[in-house]
């Protein structure tokens, strides 16, 4: 794709909690390129997730413009946003997000589903797509029969099959020991290197310093 | 999404709280069975109520003293067997006209007595009614015209006096009247909660002598033919009416009896299904309950599903299937329930029962609807969840 995958303008989000607004994001500008490897950084709180939230078209901001594949949110119906979702966003969270009692292949082929894709294509997809990561060997598997670093090898593999131009990681290595949290940075790392952007979401020092560009969040704002 | 697929994940939903499944359709199977049950019952009960009123024979004509309406007075009857002669000459045919005069009686034969309902007729009573003789002959013209003292008996009468013994030329009493037996009706059974077997034929000369009376109580006329049966009743009112001025008659055919008795039973049978429809209602509001359950459970699960593109409308649709599944699965499950304990019921019992493809097809239609309805609201709740807020859950 030409031109930034994502691009935010002094992005607001305030939340109504009781009848008292809370703001979580106090405009916030921020550009992620294609092909872009970024990590966005901050204590919790500092409102990284509601940006992530806001990237991934997710959510909408109460205030700012945001464009996702070119596409200004403001002006897309929820079934706009979940297309959104489905073709141009990869989503990777920390607690895997796997469909229990599903197999790693029709785990990853969950996306396809909304594609209005048959079983059989969905199949061969997924089973070429888990080849990918690494996973050939785990295409029957149920999530409690594999690692936690498998597990999230398959959430890589899921967000990856509709060919998205920008992977939203939140913590992918936070449920991970360090060895295992490395595989799955070094996937990402691949794939940022075939082209897609990934924007890493952490508050490990260590795995943000692997990052193209880092961008540093608190209170509602970048630093 | 495709719906094969969204049938398929309903379906695998439901499979992994087998249990909970099982427990949810419960409610709508009782439901169901009890609907197809009761109709079926109700269903057989009008049928074999109508066999019955056909059964009494073709185009008949009844006319009796009174209005023929709820609540009217019991009317003592004026009629004797002069005016049975006019209606005859009416009607144009004696043998189509038929008199009843009739009161409860002890028979006794030897040692045996029971109690029967003495009928006082005329010869032309199988020719207006369809009544078939087992043994022996029914009465004759010259019986009725002497008051001969003979008698038929009913197949129930039949065997309380003499067993296995062949009644026929043996001697009995009948309010303490001797009577000699000359023949036996087929057995009939029941008719409209009447036993038709416990009835004894004699000459109605004979019965209105053993009665102190003059008097009989109706009469019925077998028409002609069935075009003319509704003028040939005002006719014979007419002419009865001029005969005995301070007395109302009403002739009433077979189709008006059907008529009030369908009514009346079509009525019942429509409570019957409406009382058993609560309770298909109840289950009902056991499925939205465990629907609702359902997308609290697995709130994370639309929160992923929605962040890999799933519309509000496809997890809508999914949970509705759910519920839907649920239902129609109950249904057929309160169908097989319902109809094979109509039949059993059937079989085993007095009642009637007959199941009836509308009735089978209704309740598959309603427990298909009752998932819709109920199914909604869970589903709206779930399709309307916030993703951001889904996938925070734990």
């Amino acid at each position: 794709m030409s031109g930034p995958a994502i691009v935010a303008t002094d992005v607001s989000r305030t939340y109504q909690l009781d009848g008292v607004s809370v703001p979580a994001l106090r405009g916030v500008s921020l550009t992620v390129e294609s092909g872009d490897y970024l990590a966005l950084v901050g204590a919790s709180g500092s409102g990284k997730s509601t940006l992530m939230h806001l990237l991934g078209g997710l959510d909408r901001p109460t205030g700012g413009t945001l464009l996702i594949g070119g596409r200004d949110v403001a002006g897309l119906s929820p079934n706009e946003m979940a297309e959104l979702r489905n073709t141009t966003i990869g989503f990777v969270f920390q607690s895997f997000h796997l469909l229990a009692r599903t197999t790693a292949q029709d785990n990853v082929g969950l996306p396809l589903v909304y594609r209005g894709i048959g079983r059989r294509e969905r199949r061969e997809r997924s089973a070429a797509m888990l080849e990918r990561v690494g996973l050939a060997h785990r295409i029957g598997h149920r999530p409690n029969q594999m690692s936690g670093g498998e597990q999230q090898r398959v959430a890589i593999a899921r967000a990856l099959i509709t060919g998205p131009s920008v992977l939203l990681a939140d913590e992918p290595t936070g449920n991970l020991d360090s060895a295992t949290g490395q595989q799955v940075l070094t996937l990402l790392e691949t794939l940022n290197a075939e082209g897609v952007a990934v924007v890493l979401v952490t508050h490990d020092r260590e795995v943000a310093d692997r990052a193209r560009r880092q961008i540093v969040m608190k209170d509602g704002l970048i630093v | 999404m495709r719906l094969a697929e969204a049938w398929r994940v309903a379906l695998e939903a439901l499979r992994a709280n087998r249990l909970r499944s099982m427990l949810t359709m419960l409610g709508v199977i009782i439901g169901v069975a009890a609907v197809v049950a009761l109709v079926a019952i109700g269903t057989g009960t009008k049928e074999q109520i109508e066999r019955q009123v056909e059964g009494l024979g073709s185009n008949l004509l009844i006319v009796v003293p009174g209005r023929l309406e709820a609540g009217a007075a019991p009317t003592s009857s004026p009629l004797t067997l002069d005016d049975v002669e006019a209606v005859g000459r009416i009607v144009g045919d004696r043998s189509r006209v038929a008199v009843t005069v009739s009161s409860g009686e002890t028979v006794r034969a030897g040692k045996r007595s029971g109690f029967a309902s003495m009928q006082g007729v005329t010869e032309s009573t199988p020719t207006v009614f369809v009544r078939r003789l087992d043994r022996g002959a029914y009465l004759t013209r010259t019986d009725v015209n002497t008051g001969r003292r003979v008698a038929v008996l009913g197949a129930g009468v039949a065997r309380e006096l003499f067993g296995e013994r062949d009644p026929i030329g043996r001697q009995m009493t009948i309010g303490g009247v001797r009577f000699r037996v000359i023949g036996v009706f087929e057995a009939l059974g029941q008719s409209l909660g009447v036993d038709r077997d416990g009835e004894v034929h004699v000459p109605v000369t004979a019965a209105q002598r053993l009665l102190g009376t003059e008097r009989i109580d109706g009469l019925a006329i077998r028409a002609p033919d069935r075009e003319r049966i509704d003028q040939l009743g005002a006719d014979v009112v007419a002419a009865l009416s001029e005969r005995h001025p301070d007395t109302d008659f009403s002739a009433v055919t077979q189709e008006q009896i059907l008529g009030v008795l369908g009514d009346i039973l079509g009525v019942l049978t429509g409570v019957l299904a409406a009382i058993a429809g609560i309770s298909l209602l109840v289950g009902g509001v056991g499925v939205s309950n465990i629907m609702l359950v359902s997308v609290r459970e697995r709130t994370k699960e639309i929160g992923l599903r929605k962040a890999v593109g799933a519309r509000p409308r496809d997890i809508g649709v999914q949970f509705l299937l759910e519920a839907v599944l649920l239902t129609t699965t109950g249904g057929v499950l309160g169908m097989l329930l319902g109809g094979s304990s109509a039949l059993l019921v059937d079989r085993l019992s007095p009642v009637p029962a007959a199941l009836t493809w509308w009735s089978m097809a209704l309740a598959f239609g309603v427990s298909a609807a009752v998932g819709i309805v109920f199914g909604v609201v869970p589903a709206q709740r779930a399709g309307r969840l916030d993703p951001v807020v889904a996938l925070r859950t734990e």
